[in-house]
């Protein structure tokens, strides 16, 4: 491949006089390294992965009607503070008089307590992932029925608490935990001086 | 032989054809890991990155967008900036520097702009909310636009309240934090 060269006999016909062609080798080792300089190029300077994004919504700054609010019932009220050094704690109900328990991020920690306490509606979730495998069903619909499944009144409903020395990643995890476990709502609050007492002590 | 030099010149011409030119970043980010799987939308979008030590930088895409952009933020903060200026802004796609750094930081020669030192962090402190103020006029150049928050794994979570709060009280509610796919949830 590296050269290529002309045929270089040449035959004599009819005793016509024809002039000797030199045969002539063209290497095109230059033109391949080039072509591989460029693939180099392109594989460092672009890329073919996009980054994944979270999608949230926060609650309004404004004023909420009292009747769209959900009225949270204390046996399903669950509230995560996010401590320093990846601790993560939680109670359910009222702050009031509250046991707060310590937990990590890793699978039989949280996930293991808000896969409990969210039994019926992550069941009705995987059985919906896999009938929707199984029925090659529609997104569209599928998220309709999510939302349906989700919009269960019971569903319990978590307070996600940062406390100033946690870091991002804990609340990316614990917002992952969320997505994970099939939580229909959930909402960012900014942590209070009754909560911060709650883990003082555990919190070292 | 030759099928060699074919084959060099067929993976050129996919990776020409499919790949996009990665944006360049002032700092390197890991971002932290997530089971979502949505995908960032590539146009209209207004990103927001926090490095590990609580820098703020803020960008926008589309090249006119931002020359109106630096426009408005010129007047407001009464900072003015050559054509010349505007033009190199334009071409930035993230900055982190406070409005009364921001000519001499445009006057820098492009190797030394990504250094910390010439990067000061955009401010987000109540006294003097310049974040704010960057979101609010890049919502009036572009309506359309979506938020993306793209912070280090270790950002101390104070940053980030910060950020959500001034967002908060622009009403701006909806927001995408940028995470990478994490393979198998659990670690």
């Amino acid at each position: 491949m590296a050269d290529v060269s002309q045929d270089s006999g040449s035959h004599k016909k009819g005793g016509k006089k024809r002039s000797k062609k030199l045969p002539t080798r063209i290497d095109f080792t230059p033109m391949v390294d080039l072509g591989f300089l460029l693939i180099t190029f392109f594989m460092l300077a672009t890329s073919l992965i996009k980054p994944q994004t979270m999608e949230i919504t926060m609650p309004s700054d404004k004023k909420v009607e009292d009747v769209d609010k959900a009225v949270a019932k204390a046996s399903q009220a669950v509230t995560l503070i996010l401590g320093k050094n990846d601790k993560v704690f939680y109670y359910f109900g009222k702050t009031e008089g509250a046991q707060v328990i310590e937990t990590n991020y890793a699978a039989d920690g949280l996930r293991k307590i808000l896969l409990e306490k969210n039994f019926n509606i992550a069941k009705q979730v995987e059985d919906l992932k896999s009938e929707k495998i199984k029925t090659h069903m529609n997104e569209d619909v599928f998220q309709k029925k999510l939302g349906e499944i989700k919009a269960n009144k019971n569903a319990p409903v978590v307070r996600i608490m940062a406390t100033d020395d946690s870091n991002y990643r804990n609340l990316v995890d614990a917002l992952d935990e969320m997505n994970i476990c099939s939580i229909s709502r959930y909402a960012i609050v900014d942590i209070d001086e009754q909560d911060l007492q709650l883990i003082r002590d555990k919190n070292i | 032989m030759t099928a060699m030099c074919d084959v060099a010149f067929l993976l050129l011409t996919f990776f020409m054809l499919t790949s996009n030119f990665t944006r360049k970043e002032p700092v390197l980010v890991a971002t932290p890991s997530s089971v979502s799987e949505i995908k960032i939308p590539e146009t209209n979008i207004m990103t927001v990155l926090v490095d590990p030590t609580g820098k703020v930088y803020f960008g926008i895409d589309g090249q006119d967008k931002r020359e109106l952009l630096i426009e408005k933020m010129a007047a407001t903060y009464k900072v003015t900036l050559t054509p010349e200026e505007r033009k190199r802004f334009s071409l930035l796609d993230l900055f982190g520097n406070p409005m009364y750094a921001m000519k001499a930081f445009l006057n820098l020669a492009p190797d030394v702009r990504d250094l910390p030192q010439n990067n000061m962090g955009i401010p987000t402190d109540s006294t003097d909310n310049q974040f704010k103020q960057w979101v609010k006029l890049a919502r009036e150049v572009n309506p359309d636009l979506r938020i993306a928050i793209k912070a280090d794994e270790k950002t101390p979570f104070p940053v980030i309240k910060k950020v959500m709060k001034s967002l908060q009280e622009l009403d701006e509610n909806r927001y995408n934090l940028i995470t990478k796919l994490e393979t198998t949830p659990g670690r």
